[in-house]
């Protein structure tokens, strides 16, 4: 059975009016301040250090985003953490919001479908970070050529313009995650609790548990221990167990693509380093084929999570 | 309507002339729990039908169904032609709906909230002002539309959400419990309003638990228990159906043989004796001048005569009374 009319009638509606509401709130208008300031502590100590050890560096415009300087982490770690607390602000209250204060019967009694508001609502978060995360790069790059007072070259565009992007998705899973919260609970605050309990597990909880669990699941072998190595099956699972953390992959991309220098992201022997040039940076397709799999994780984690909240929104009864 | 008003309930139902709302054996299950059990009722175009009944007892899901806001288990309902489980838009483009305590942005004022869903409704901007003034206008706004609507009052909520449905320009406006929790006097404006759209060829269905307004504004009414329609009709047949005879008629007399005298006007099927000279007359019509004339011709002396107008409340009360079912609660 076929629906009658386009399930995206009404979208550029719903997204307008609610790309407005964020812009104009005061709660994004926190996230903005707690991001910009943080970001800009990060960048002024990375740009103190840079303007005090110069070194020849042919991607320094990209050492502005990685380098770190004790105690604050580098610019990229900071937006790793932050990123989806401004998704989880942004999604935390989407759909259970407009129950408690009974307007989803009245807004669904217009010609519309359910996908045009879950959708427009989506979509309008994602485009709020995304505006902030292009203004915060400009900042970077502005930043830059004013105090670094070198012009960047094309490719460290490129590479920061993938950074953008694959920010952009990495926020759309938290984003995706936070909706569903507030499809399935009713209540914002337990939403806002569970999403934030979630986002603590899988970024501070998950890196120190996944050493254990793979211990676990593939024990050391005692002989790589006698010569005081990891295991290699160990250090595998590990590594893999700790990919289901969309922060994981959000820094093994981001190391890829910007430190060029990077070859691999998994553990590797020493006979499939022969011949490679150690130091010598990647060319930007090769850096970005090195990061391919963790954007995919990436889009495929914001679909996934957005096509669970699509069905359990469509099930759901609209009364309050 | 008038024609509808003198057939059996059940007839009625069946013969509303050019029905815009018609369902058949319409029910809704939650697991096994029938929340709407096999209905059917027939709604012609410009009537102002009531849907009564404790909460919990169907009215909210019945109506949901027919705006495709709620599956439906089985049966079959048409809106205007369409069926709303398959062609919810084109049902939802001509039919205004106002919930049960309508919420609204608060952060936007009275004239943003209309202009989204009237954008949502597909109207083009400058008919979509002009349809917003006038009907801010209308349901007495117009000197609030820049206010945010965080400062309305429960009553301007409700008049805001009705102007939603003059935007509209809705064949069809359903109203769950519209006056639920509204004062006397915001009541009444609200009821006028309703007055106005019925005069201009809207059909109204709407919901309460406020017997005596659903009594003054509603053509039909069709009384809800547990999911099903237990009675459907005009309030005055349904007087007669279930108190027996619409109009009690109270007389305090003095003369001999008054009782009897009273017992042979016709139309009345009963005549008790409260005290020596107070008599209760149930008739099927206001026997007022007849028992005056009765009193008379025996040169008794007439102190008082009154009449109690059927009222839907005691349909309701005892139509309840006459059925327990256990865990009725009783609205009103």
């Amino acid at each position: 059975m076929r629906r009658e009319g386009s399930p995206f009638q009404g979208l550029s509606t719903v997204f307008v009016k609610e790309l407005a509401d964020h812009i104009s709130s005061v709660r994004m208008l926190m996230l903005e301040l707690l991001i910009v300031f943080t970001a800009l502590a990060a960048l002024y100590e990375a740009i103190n250090s840079l303007r005090q050890n110069t070194a020849e560096d042919p991607f320094l415009l990209l050492r502005l985003f990685t380098i770190d300087q004790a105690p604050l982490p580098s610019f990229v770690a900071i937006l790793g953490f932050l990123i989806p607390l401004m998704a989880i602000g942004l999604g935390f209250d989407a759909v259970n919001s407009e129950h408690n204060r009974r307007t989803l019967s009245r807004i669904l009694a217009q010609p519309i479908y359910r996908d045009a508001l879950l959708m427009g609502k989506f979509l309008a978060a994602l485009a709020t970070i995304g505006i902030s995360l292009a203004a915060l790069w400009l900042l970077v790059i502005g930043l830059g050529l004013i105090f670094l007072g070198v012009p960047p070259g094309g490719e460290e565009i490129a590479r920061s313009l993938v950074f953008l992007v694959v920010a952009i998705f990495y926020a759309g899973v938290w984003l995706s995650l936070a909706i569903l919260l507030s499809i399935v609970f009713r209540s914002p605050a337990t939403a806002a609790l569970v999403s934030l309990g979630i986002w603590l597990f899988l970024t501070v909880l998950w890196p120190m548990l996944t050493p254990a669990i793979a211990q676990a699941i593939a024990p050391a072998d005692p002989r790589y221990a006698l010569l005081g190595l990891n295991d290699p099956a160990t250090a595998v699972w590990a590594q893999e167990l700790l990919r289901l953390s969309p922060n994981d992959l959000f820094g093994e991309a981001m190391l890829a693509v910007l430190s060029p220098t990077t070859r691999t992201l998994g553990p590797v022997f020493l006979d499939q380093l022969r011949g490679a040039v150690m130091g010598a940076p990647l060319p930007f397709g090769e850096s970005v084929m090195i990061a391919w799999p963790q954007t995919v994780g990436l889009v495929a984690g914001t679909i996934v999570l957005f096509a669970f909240g699509y069905v359990l929104f469509q099930r759901q009864e609209v009364r309050a | 309507m008038n024609d509808q008003q003198n057939e059996t309930p059940r007839n009625a139902s069946r013969t509303a002339s050019d029905p815009v709302i018609t369902a058949r054996g319409l029910t809704r299950r939650y697991g096994k729990i029938e929340v709407v059990n096999a209905i059917d009722f027939d709604i012609g175009r410009g009537e102002v039908f009531g849907l009564l009944g404790p909460n919990g007892a169907g009215k909210t899901t019945t109506i949901l169904m027919m705006l495709g806001l709620t599956e439906i288990s089985s049966g079959e309902v048409s809106v205007l032609g369409f069926n709303p489980a398959r062609e919810p838009l084109k049902v939802k483009r001509r039919v205004g709906y106002l919930p049960d305590a309508v919420g609204f942005y608060d952060q936007l004022t009275a004239t943003e909230n209309l202009a989204y869903t009237a954008k949502l409704m597909g109207l083009a901007r400058a008919e979509r002002a002009r349809r917003i003034e006038a009907a801010l206008v209308r349901v007495g706004l117009a000197d609030v539309a820049s206010r945010r609507v965080a400062t309305f009052s429960r009553g301007m909520r409700q008049r805001l959400g009705l102007a939603e449905i003059i935007v509209k320009r809705a064949e069809i406006a359903i109203l769950d419990e519209p006056t639920s929790g509204l004062d006397p006097q915001a009541t009444q404006e609200f009821l006028a309003l309703i007055g106005e759209l019925k005069a201009e060829g809207v059909t109204v269905l709407l919901s309460s638990h406020m017997l005596d307004q659903v009594q003054r504004i509603c053509d039909r009414v069709a009384l809800f228990q547990a999911g099903r329609i237990v009675l459907m009709g005009a309030v005055p047949e349904l007087a007669v159906k279930v108190l027996g005879a619409g109009f009690a008629v109270e007389v305090e007399a003095e003369g001999p043989g008054i009782a009897r005298r009273l017992a042979m006007i016709p139309g009345v099927t009963q005549v008790e004796t409260l005290a020596a000279d107070r008599f209760r007359m149930t008739a099927e019509r206001d026997v007022r001048p007849d028992a005056a004339r009765a009193v008379v011709a025996v040169d008794g002396s007439l102190r008082k005569l009154s009449v109690d107008e059927p009222s839907l409340e005691a349909i309701y009360a005892r139509y309840f009374q006459a059925q327990p079912t256990g865990d009725v609660r009783h609205a009103a």
